[in-house]
């Protein structure tokens, strides 16, 4: 179980400090929740502060009751947090099998490659030996990026909106492979969306505006209140109904 | 083989000989012939006026091998070899070449291998070249390939030239004429430490009509090494020319690419890419989310940048 501890970050811009994230308290225990809220309330940063890449200006952070705050990014993937990243990292020179192995910690069979590639729609004779270069698209590193993450089979997988930037067609596939997931998984799941498809799948959906936790409950809950909130103008409500 | 075992790991490392190879092979170690192999096809000659050899493919040759080793275990040795090769119409054969110098001593080791290809109509050469060098005495390792390729209506050549350890100096000097038709490829990687010195000079002409070239340099250089990349294309028909210097820079490391694309042909089609620069951060840090330190990331990356 993660639990977060009274989590600020502040950031200074344009000389000017900026409060992120302001005293933010939270317990991932159920299998899959999901975190949503406006572009620019910090869902991000948090994911970052759990994954180890920000440190908190203050707070703890706790794993199945050990304080990991203070370990490094490295250690905390040791200690079972895997992040997968909103862009995927390009790599020249490494493969989609180098980088599964490295994420499973040693190195795979293709045949073990090709079992994890399919969980996420990809076969793995069009990809296996193919280099995570700008030659894959936006949706095929994202699959990929995910892939990762199974392979590592940690306590807790963070991902940080993985619809972002992908067409509608991987989208649907995508949906489908946090479905499957949400069977699968033997530890938590912590995912960063604004699509009420995989809000859907959530045991518990955390609501973060301007920094702080506006909202936290089952999604029966918390659903109805934040989809039936309508703030657009009538000209926008009549061209998106 | 009359050689040693320092000089048979010399052999391993530039050749991944481990025994005698199969095909034709010429081995010269310390400056003398340390064994030599022709096939009905593959003829080897030394030569008379100078230092060196010629190697004579026949025409409609497939498939076969030509390994053209050189090691130096000899400190303060230093020498010139004179290499020609002429493949046949239509011939289609792999040339694995490279030299490597173990120098215990404190004199100066030098090889410098001036390779010549004669590639005739439709022929096809894939010719690998390592380069390497090891030993611990304060002599140093220089190494100064210099490369003609001549590639006649319609053939193809690609060569991978590799030099990842051990040599102080080298100055790598290749020169292309591409006639019609004709492919010329070249992948080179190169790993700089220490004080090193790395120097590579393309020239090619392409003076065929539908020609092309594609010069791809991906290097690394690390502590206080100093390497630059020097390509000239050109276009002197209707041709394709592409040229790319990818190079990731470590500590103090320091990298010049000096591209230059002259185009002489309306038709002609050339590009230059150069991108230098140190390890992405969100590519170590993407990595170390995956349970790697910081040193195996950087490791992982920069032996998949030059693999």
């Amino acid at each position: 179980m993660l639990e977060l501890q009274n989590i600020s970050f502040s950031a200074e811009e344009n000389g000017i400090k900026k409060e992120i994230l302001k005293d933010i308290n939270l317990k991932v225990e159920e299998r899959f929740v999901a975190v949503t809220g406006p572009n620019g309330s910090g869902k991000s940063t948090l994911a970052k502060i759990i994954a180890g890449i920000i440190t908190p200006t203050s707070g703890r952070i706790i794993l199945d009751g050990e304080d990991i705050t203070e370990l490094s990014i490295t250690d905390k993937a040791k200690a079972g947090i895997s992040f997968a990243f909103q862009q995927p990292v390009r790599f020249k020179g490494l493969t989609v099998k180098d980088l599964i192995s490295l994420a499973a910690g040693k190195s795979l069979k293709v045949s073990e490659v090709c079992h994890i590639l399919s969980e996420v729609g990809l076969c793995a004779k069009d990809y296996v030996n193919r280099e995570l270069n700008s030659s894959l698209s936006g949706g095929e590193l994202k699959r990929i990026e995910i892939a990762m993450i199974m392979a590592r089979g940690t306590k807790l997988s963070i991902f940080d909106e993985p619809e972002a930037g992908i067409d509608l067609w991987s989208f649907q596939n995508l949906i489908r492979v946090f479905e499957n997931m949400y069977k699968d998984i033997n530890g938590s799941i912590l995912i960063i969306s604004h699509q009420e498809r995989i809000l859907n799948i959530a045991d518990k959906v955390v609501v973060i505006a301007d920094g702080q936790v506006s909202r936290v409950g089952a999604k029966e809950e918390v659903l109805p209140d934040l989809l039936g909130k309508n703030i657009a103008c009538k000209t926008l409500t009549d061209k998106i109904s | 083989m009359d050689i040693d075992k320092i000089q048979m790991t010399l052999l391993e490392q530039v050749a991944d000989l481990h025994t005698v190879p199969e095909g034709a092979y010429n081995i010269r170690a310390n400056g003398q012939m340390a064994g030599r192999n022709t096939t009905a096809n593959i003829d080897i000659i030394t030569k008379e006026d100078k230092s060196g050899i010629d190697i004579k493919v026949k025409p409609g040759t497939k498939k076969e091998s030509i390994h053209i080793p050189v090691v130096l275990s000899q400190s303060g040795l230093k020498e010139t070899v004179y290499n020609d090769f002429y493949i046949g119409e239509g011939a289609d054969v792999t040339i694995i070449a490279g030299c490597g110098i173990h120098n215990s001593g404190d004199k100066e080791s030098a090889h410098s291998g001036i390779h010549r290809f004669f590639v005739e109509k439709n022929a096809r050469v894939r010719y690998v070249e390592k380069h390497y060098g090891q030993g611990d005495g304060n002599g140093e390792r220089v190494m100064n390939p210099t490369t003609e390729i001549n590639l006649s209506e319609g053939a193809y050549l690609e060569m991978e030239t590799v030099q990842i350890k051990g040599i102080d100096s080298t100055k790598r000097v290749t020169k292309g004429k591409v006639s019609d038709n004709a492919t010329l490829i070249i992948h080179e990687k190169i790993m700089t430490h220490g004080k090193q010195y790395a120097e590579t000079d393309f020239t090619v002409d392409m003076d065929g009509e539908d020609s092309s070239v594609n010069l791809i340099s991906r290097s690394v250089a690390k502590g206080n090494s100093t390497q630059v990349f020097r390509s000239r294309i050109n276009g002197n028909n209707r041709c394709v020319g592409h040229s790319e210097c990818d190079a990731i820079i470590m500590e103090d490391g320091h990298v010049s690419a000096i591209p230059e694309l002259t185009a002489n042909d309306i038709d002609a089609n050339l590009i230059h890419e150069a991108a230098i620069g140190k390890i992405a951060g969100d590519q170590l840090i993407k990595l170390m989310t995956l349970g790697l330190t910081e040193k195996e990331a950087e490791e992982q990356i920069v032996s998949g940048f030059l693999k």
